[in-house]
């Protein structure tokens, strides 16, 4: 790339492709091709059906902008009407006339101009020679003006002036940079609140997004639970939480306990009662289908594939580490609770996430 | 508790733990298999005649045995109906998902093969064989009478991942599919959930009680119903079918435009 | 510097704008405007301008059209959507959603359609128009791309419009993102995912985007102003000098008859290229229209309230950004049993690096980098330093070509990719296995499409070639009189033949001597790529050929079997 201007520098000119072509072809350019009338040049009647033709298309505009007013005044708003599947119908009616309406305001005069054009305004193509884009001349001035501006300035000659300059420079946009620091304001920013959750130990499972608590028999075998932590709810600010339960959300999955393939941590489970964090290791979706014949679950986002009865091994998809499990077992009421917060970030690698 | 938990971490907690798992499961399903065979002894289950038992036993021999076992007890071609309710069968029978065509990742619907009365024969015949779900109550099928805002938040946490959030279906994984629920019967969308037919989890009355199935059931019905207010829904499928329609009728619209425009009027 | 200074111009001159007097109403108009705006010299310099004519020198204008209604359908949506993440509760017209605890930005976006007359269609407009736009902008850099049109002296509009591509694409997501329902939650989810993945600044980079943990209650109204404010200005600007360096390059034309460097054959903006372009316009809104209208898109109320919980089947993005989510799809995260996830031991405990989803972005840079820096490239190895006005005909650029349909076929894998789900429920095929065929296609596609298209281009050439010396075949088979059959050829006439013979295929020049005399590593490098470039060619019929083969016809002699012919030919090669 470094080459691209060397080769003008010394002469300055510029080389456009096709210099010299004459002969340098099988033929010479033969030039334009001799202009063919067209029926409406020649014919006044067809001229005349052109303009007809023209009329037509804008007075088909006139009337897609009465279709329009149609659908807007006369089919009325959807809080109008008493019933709701009427207002749904409604509401489809009007856009579609809105739609069409506008398409014929809009075809009709773009049509109609572009048809004029094409058969009545003349058509002869006009050759037009391009202006070279610059002189030599004009270069050479133009560098003589800058050096001598450049020159004027004594930039060159006190470098002390020059280098503060160009310190100070590089530091004033700094403060643009840092003012945006307060984009963040949180009380304990920082990346260690990406390692917790609500859940800890005796924390109760509580279903999404009714809230009730959950006994363990209340899943049989094949059954799947999206479930929240109880303290959730005792959250006031929304932006609070829905952040608390982005990292919070759990997916809830009875199996027989036999089908468990050598798990490593079977005191985390409760009769085959097993818990995952439904937040995908990959980029962050809900991991939320659940296949129960195969205990396969999958992000429907990116597909990452995760074995629910191998402890959430990654089976196919871009996950590069399993769903971290949540750690259950029953209180003394018989509900299902936590027995201590994930054993990991739950989510996406993130740099700091280290070996967790 | 604080004294258990910290057993809990005893190098011997674990075995104890795992024993004690072995024997309550072991234990539980024995009891369960005990309950299943009681039942199994040719009872004739509530709101079914011994009638309907027989005719449907029949049937299943001439139907279903190939494939489920001359005694529903399964086979390597087909699972056992033992326990699986008259809910199921009104599922997979109905819907024509059973008889299957033929073995593939999963059964597609099709036409069903039985009228109503043979179903409801074959039903029969499946919840005398061991309790199971049951055939929903009409009063959970009456979709006035359920809240379809709430059906709406139930169906996007508990159904939509798979079914997609119209109801328009969506892809699993090795083949399988959640399948689509526009047009779907209020009953065969009720014994789905209580059943789980094929990769589907079951969600039981526990999990989702028969009021919000209602609610489900009547977003799902008030959804079909409503259309789509926007003009043609592209199937439901959301950006790519927008996609392909800009990149083809678009597309197509505007270069037949520009070809016109840029033309020699004749 | 004391000289007293001579003024430039007489007082005459001074005198004379007030002495014209104008004979028409026009010229009293002109008049009234030159005196106060020097309106005057852009009429003389724009008003009989001439634009050359081609359908494919359209796609530009609709990308500009497309933008013009995106601005006005969005400034309309603007009177009614609140951008804020403040709660409420829905009580519109739309049954299945009421009661429901939601943003303020869902529920405004909710009344806009079914609550505002029009204003579900204006929103269908916007989002139209939006996929329009980048829809444009692509076919358009593509046209640019096969035509050669980003040579010099265009390769910095060429960089612009890639930018262009950008922030169109930018203004796409952020709108994309607005109405905080599930699906575009899940959106700004990935996103974030993504941004945590970048290497020591990324998890920061997250908090501050959402100012703090995921979601929080900032994030939308900060994608507001990138989105209505931030961003659209960008692209005022690049259009801006975009256009104002099309009026300074003049635009390119296809070789033909008449055509050459040194001149623009077209139609002059007054009125005919003005009445096409403004006619144009309204076209292009009437298709819009017409497809708001009577499609639907981003039925947003399907998805309900922003819930980190659920999700839908069928979750992607706007086409634009499918082959980025595409390429995320296709990147395993194990090999064999090996997470390709690693942790950097530090004294700190460790840093992590999510491979699998930092890979993905690699051709993804790749693509857009490339793009940038292809003029430079191009010419770097080709060798072509010239100044170019009249494109090329793709199949005499045949390696620019086949890259081009290289990286479009890989392109385009990323994209189907990014809708496998819905590929394996409509084709009924798995979706693990869509996924490692194109595991397989993403690396062989490009490869065969480079390779198939390259030939494609020289028969192309070759038939072109025969078509210059020989005729186009008639379709009449003659007998003659000793029982000879042969084809009769007509030859193009003189108009269609410069088409077929105007074009260059430099041989490879070899590595060229620096100025000290020495050929470095790099200029054997930029040889090789050049003989690559220019090795597979087909050379234009020259001046003796196209003659010799003339003086044959008129021998034409019929005791010649085709044979015969063919062999001479060959000779002559």
């Amino acid at each position: 790339m470094g080459e691209h201007g060397n080769g003008d520098r010394d002469s300055g000119a510029v080389i456009t492709a096709g210099e010299g072509d004459k002969g340098s072809y099988a033929i010479d350019n033969p030039g334009l091709p001799p202009h063919r009338p067209r029926l409406a040049d020649v014919d006044e009647k067809a001229a005349k059906r052109a303009e007809r033709q023209v009329t037509a298309l804008f007075l088909v505009s006139i009337i897609g902008t009465v279709v329009f007013f149609v659908g807007y005044f006369a089919v009325g708003r959807m809080d109008e009407f008493d019933d709701y599947f009427d207002g749904m119908t409604a509401l489809r009616l009007q856009n579609t006339l809105l739609g069409v309406g506008a398409a014929l305001a809009m075809l009709g005069i773009g049509l109609g101009v572009v048809h004029w054009a094409k058969t009545l305004m003349p058509d002869h193509e006009i050759v037009e020679d391009r202006k070279p884009l610059r002189t030599e001349q004009d270069r050479q001035e133009a560098e003589k003006i800058v050096t001598e501006v450049v020159e004027e300035t004594q930039i060159k000659r006190r470098p002390l002036m020059r280098n503060t300059l160009i310190a100070a420079a590089l530091l004033a946009p700094l403060p643009g940079i840092v003012m945006f620091r307060d984009l963040d304001r949180s009380e304990d920013f920082g990346v260690e609140r990406l390692r917790h959750s609500l859940w800890d130990e005796g924390v109760r499972l509580v279903r999404d997004p009714t809230g009730t608590p959950i006994r363990a028999a209340d899943l049989t075998v094949g059954s799947a639970m999206h479930v929240i932590p109880e303290n959730l709810r005792e959250i006031s600010s929304h932006g609070e939480r829905l952040s608390e339960k982005a990292k919070a959300v759990v997916l809830l999955m009875r199996l027989n306990p036999d089908e468990f393939e050598n798990p490593e941590h079977p005191e985390w489970t409760h009769e085959g009662i097993i818990a995952c964090s439904k937040v995908c290791t990959h980029v962050g979706c809900p991991v939320a289908l659940y296949e129960r014949h195969t205990h396969h679950l999958l992000c429907p986002c990116h597909q990452s594939t995760f074995d629910a009865s191998q402890e959430f091994k990654v089976v196919f998809g871009p996950a590069g580490r399993p769903l971290p499990q949540l750690p259950i077992t029953v209180d003394d009421e018989g509900f299902l609770v936590a027995q201590s917060d994930f054993q990991e970030p739950v989510g996406p690698t993130y740099w700091e996430r280290g070996n967790a | 508790m604080k004294a258990l938990s910290q057993k809990r971490r005893h190098p011997f907690a674990f075995v104890a733990l795992l024993l004690l798992g072995l024997l309550l499961t072991g234990g539980l399903y024995a009891a369960a298999t005990t309950v299943n065979q009681a039942q199994a002894t040719g009872d004739v289950p509530d709101g079914y005649s011994a009638d309907q038992v027989e005719e449907g036993e029949r049937l299943f021999v001439a139907n279903c045995a190939t494939c489920h076992g001359i005694n529903a007890e399964g086979s390597d071609a087909g699972p056992s109906l033992v326990g699986v309710g008259a809910a199921s069968v009104e599922f997979q029978v109905g819907t024509g998902r059973m008889p299957m065509q033929m073995q593939g990742p999963q059964a597609q619907q099709k036409p069903p093969q039985f009228n109503d009365e043979q179903t409801t024969q074959l039903a029969a015949y499946v919840a005398s064989l061991g309790a199971g779900p049951a055939v929903p109550d009409e009063q959970y099928l009456d979709v006035d009478q359920g809240d379809p805002a709430r059906g709406g938040e139930l169906f996007r946490i508990n159904c939509a991942m798979c079914h997609n959030a119209a109801g328009a279906g969506g892809a699993l994984t090795e083949g399988k599919f959640a399948p689509s629920l526009h047009g779907v019967d209020e009953v065969h969308i009720y014994t789905a959930m209580t059943t789980g037919p094929q990769n589907m989890p079951v969600f039981s009355d526990s999990n989702i009680p028969p009021e919000d199935k209602r609610d489900i059931i009547a977003f799902l019905k008030t959804y079909e119903a409503q259309g789509s207010p926007g003009g043609f829904s592209l199937g439901f499928l959301g950006p790519v079918s927008e996609g392909l329609l800009i990149w083809t009728l678009g597309l197509a619209l505007l270069i037949g435009s520009m070809v016109w425009l840029t033309s020699r009027s004749s | 510097m004391s000289t007293p200074h001579t003024p430039k111009y007489t007082e005459a001159q001074y005198l004379e704008v007030d002495q014209y007097q104008p004979k028409t109403r026009t010229g009293r108009i002109t008049n009234y405007f030159d005196q106060r705006v020097g309106g005057t010299s852009i009429v003389k310099e724009f008003g009989r301008k001439v634009f050359p004519d081609h359908w494919t020198f359209m796609f530009g204008e609709v990308a500009l059209y497309s933008f013009v209604i995106v601005v006005l359908s969005g400034a309309f949506l603007t009177f009614w959507f609140d951008p804020s993440m403040a709660t409420t509760r829905y009580s519109g017209s739309y049954a299945p959603l009421q009661g429901l605890e939601m943003s303020m930005a869902y529920a405004t976006a909710l009344e806009l359609s079914f609550d505002v007359r029009g204003g579900l269609f204006m929103r269908q407009v916007h989002h139209w128009g939006a996929l329009l736009f980048v829809l444009a902008m692509s076919i358009h850099m593509l046209r640019v791309f096969f035509t050669g049109a980003f040579r010099k002296p265009r390769e910095v509009n060429w960089v612009i419009g890639v930018a262009l591509l950008l922030a169109g694409m930018a203004a796409g997501f952020t709108g994309y993102s607005l109405p905080d329902e599930v699906l575009s939650g899940n959106g700004l989810r990935i996103i974030d995912g993504m941004i945590k993945a970048i290497p020591v600044i990324g998890t920061y980079i997250s908090f501050f985007l959402f100012g703090g943990e995921f979601p929080g209650n900032e994030v939308i109204p900060r994608l507001y102003t990138l989105h209505i404010f931030i961003i659209p200005a960008i692209i005022l600007i690049l259009i801006a000098i975009h256009l104002f360096l099309v009026v300074v390059h003049k635009h390119t034309q296809y070789p033909g008859p008449g055509r050459t460097e040194r001149n623009v054959v077209g139609y002059p903006v007054g009125p005919v290229y003005a009445a096409k372009a403004g006619g144009f316009f309204f076209i292009v809104a009437g298709i819009l229209s017409l497809i708001s209208g009577t499609f639907q898109i981003n039925a947003l109320w399907n998805y309900g309230p922003y819930d980190p919980s659920p999700v839908q089947a069928g979750a992607q993005p706007d086409w634009y950004i499918g082959p980025f989510e595409g390429v995320l799809r296709l990147m395993p995260g194990y090999i064999g049993d090996m997470s390709l996830e690693f942790v950097i031991p530090t004294p700190w405990g460790g840093n992590s690096v999510a491979t699998p989803v930092l890979i993905p972005m690699i051709p993804i840079a790749i693509l857009f980098l490339g793009m940038f820096i292809w003029p430079w490239l191009e010419a770097w190895i080709s060798g072509d330093k010239k100044e170019h006005h009249l494109l090329d005909r793709p199949r005499n650029a045949p390696t620019r070509t086949a890259i081009g349909a290289a990286t479009v076929v890989f392109y385009c894998i990323m994209w189907g990719m990014g809708s496998n789900d819905l590929i394996a429920t409509h084709f009924q095929l798995s979706l693990n296995d869509i996924t490692y065929w194109s595991r397989v296609l993403i690396f062989l596609g490009p490869i065969i499409t480079y390779i198939l298209t390259k030939r494609i281009c020289l028969a192309l050439q070759r038939k072109d070639r025969e078509t210059a010396l020989h005729g186009h075949e008639a379709g009449i088979i003659e007998v003659s009189p000793d029982g000879e059959f042969h084809e009769r050829h007509s030859r193009p006439d003189e108009y269609e033949l410069w088409t077929l013979v105007s074009y260059e295929a430099p041989e490879p020049s070899g590595p060229q001597p620096n100025a000290k005399g020495k050929i470095t590593r790099t200029e054997k490098f930029r040889a090789w790529l050049n003989r690559i470039w220019w090795e597979d060619r087909v050379e234009p019929v020259s001046r003796e050929e196209y003659l010799e083969a003339l003086e044959h016809d008129h021998h034409e002699p019929e005791a010649l079997g085709p044979h015969t012919k063919r062999e001479l030919e060959h000779n002559k090669h």
